[in-house]
């Protein structure tokens, strides 16, 4: 029943990149505009072998896991 | 199993971009060093990732992973002895740009005496609406293999799944925000080969006995993630975040962070706190009350109830930069040095080691120190 849902929400994420493609939608915030956010200090991931490596740290200290964007292999030790 | 493994979310992010489909990750190269230091264990060891762009549309990484673990923790020292371990890890994958399309392949191998796993993921992210939105699919199989190094003849198989979603929108010209879902599904054997479960005994002279933990075969989890990150009015940026997870497990959890970038001349600060709560299994029990009293039961305190704390504090430093430079064909090196300090509270975990009567023994509570060095070499 889970996978089923999965599958839906996936589906309809895909017919909506399809629609995107309908028409044009006018970006609200122009290329020229977006110097703050091409600015190293708002890179989500500016060092992924870092976040990658902290991730897998919490994975193996708390029973939670993913929804982070991001996720570690590694050891969860005893 | 010394190490339990999560080996399936792999190293999906060290091989990910930066979350933006049009564009192909900067070539670079990072030389890390980690230490782990707390509740009697101690895992160190080197990680090393390589990626380079091959023309216009294609991108490789690579990267090679140490564990060396020396372990004497509460679960080792109340129901084992000490123990010393190595595990590597190292991953190949691929980014293919194509248009506004970016799709990626990965392969996972990691390997340890008794326990191997491996990992094939796939996704690929779509630039829209001017690029202001990019949507991002991923699927991951992974296929464990858990042994035991007491048993020669103990073989047993764990499958996993995981599907992914990922939305990064542009909201304002100082606004980013991300949202995933991500839902993760495990087949086969899922409990510690060596890890006991302790149930009351009255014919013990401490009132209680130990037997094998026994787990479910089977876990689904579901994890939404949102993030939004701010550039203040000055050069600085803050960061939110939460996730909501919840599983076939029972355990509930809620994770939130606060992020604060700094830069100062050739240096970045970063400082972070994290907050993380959860539910237990339902089939966790601290003290069982007889020996097989549950269809399942397990004692692993990361599925009791539980709170952290972690206080990060990060400092890096842009030793080269790319407005001309004699180092040849590098542009940027940096080096950078971080501190996790970690602090879990256990609801349902008793320390033992206090060797108190059942009913008065203290909770346990877990302070770990995390460290990271690395260096960052941009061509």
């Amino acid at each position: 029943m889970k996978h089923r849902s999965t599958g839906r929400i996936l589906l309809a994420l895909l017919v909506l990149m399809g629609l995107s493609a309908c028409g044009p939608i006018e970006p609200w915030v122009k290329p020229y505009e977006r110097d703050k956010l091409a600015d190293p200090i708002m890179a989500l991931d500016a060092d992924s072998v870092s976040t990658a490596y902290i991730q897998h740290v919490y994975e193996a200290r708390e029973g939670a896991r993913g929804g982070e964007g991001a996720a570690g292999g590694g050891c969860g030790c005893n | 199993m010394i190490l339990r493994r999560l080996s399936f979310t792999v190293l999906l992010l060290a091989l990910s971009s930066n979350g933006f489909a049009g564009v192909l990750p900067e070539d670079r190269a990072d030389v890390l060093y980690h230490l782990y230091d707390g509740g009697g264990v101690e895992i160190d060891g080197p990680s090393i990732l390589v990626r380079k762009k091959v023309g216009k549309s294609l991108s490789f990484v690579g990267n090679y992973y140490v564990d060396m673990v020396s372990s004497a923790s509460i679960d080792v020292i109340t129901t084992a002895s000490p123990y010393t371990e190595e595990r590597k890890q190292w991953s190949l994958g691929m980014d293919y740009l194509r248009g506004n399309t970016t799709m990626r392949v990965n392969y996972v191998s990691s390997e340890e005496s008794d326990y191997d796993a491996e990992t094939v993921s796939f996704s690929v992210s779509q630039d829209m609406f001017g690029d202001l939105t990019t949507l991002t699919l991923g699927y991951a199989l992974g296929d464990d293999l858990v042994r035991r190094s007491d048993d020669p003849s103990f073989e047993r198989d764990l499958d996993k799944q995981i599907y992914s979603v990922g939305l990064t929108q542009i909201l304002t010209k100082n606004l980013i925000s991300t949202l995933n879902f991500e839902t993760i599904t495990d087949e086969g054997y899922l409990n510690n080969p060596y890890r006991s479960v302790r149930y009351f005994d009255l014919s013990s002279a401490v009132g209680y006995s130990f037997e094998p933990e026994l787990y479910p075969n089977t876990r689904t989890s579901n994890a939404l993630g949102i993030r939004a990150r701010y550039f203040l009015p000055y050069r600085a940026a803050i960061e939110g975040e939460y996730r909501f997870f919840t599983d076939t497990w029972d355990i509930v959890g809620h994770t939130v962070s606060l992020t604060y970038i700094h830069p100062w001349g050739d240096w970045t600060f970063t400082g972070k706190l994290r907050y993380h709560d959860q539910t237990g299994a339902h089939f966790y029990s601290d003290l069982f009350s007889r020996s097989e009293a549950t269809n399942f039961r397990g004692r692993d305190k990361e599925l009791s109830a539980l709170q952290s704390y972690t206080f990060k504090l990060q400092a890096a430093y842009e030793f080269l930069s790319d407005d001309g430079n004699d180092w040849g064909f590098l542009k940027k090196g940096k080096v950078t040095a971080s501190l996790n300090m970690l602090h879990v509270d256990y609801d349902e975990f008793s320390d033992m080691t206090a060797l108190q009567p059942i009913g008065s023994e203290p909770l346990y509570q877990l302070d770990a120190d995390i460290f990271q060095i690395f260096f960052s070499f941009f061509y």
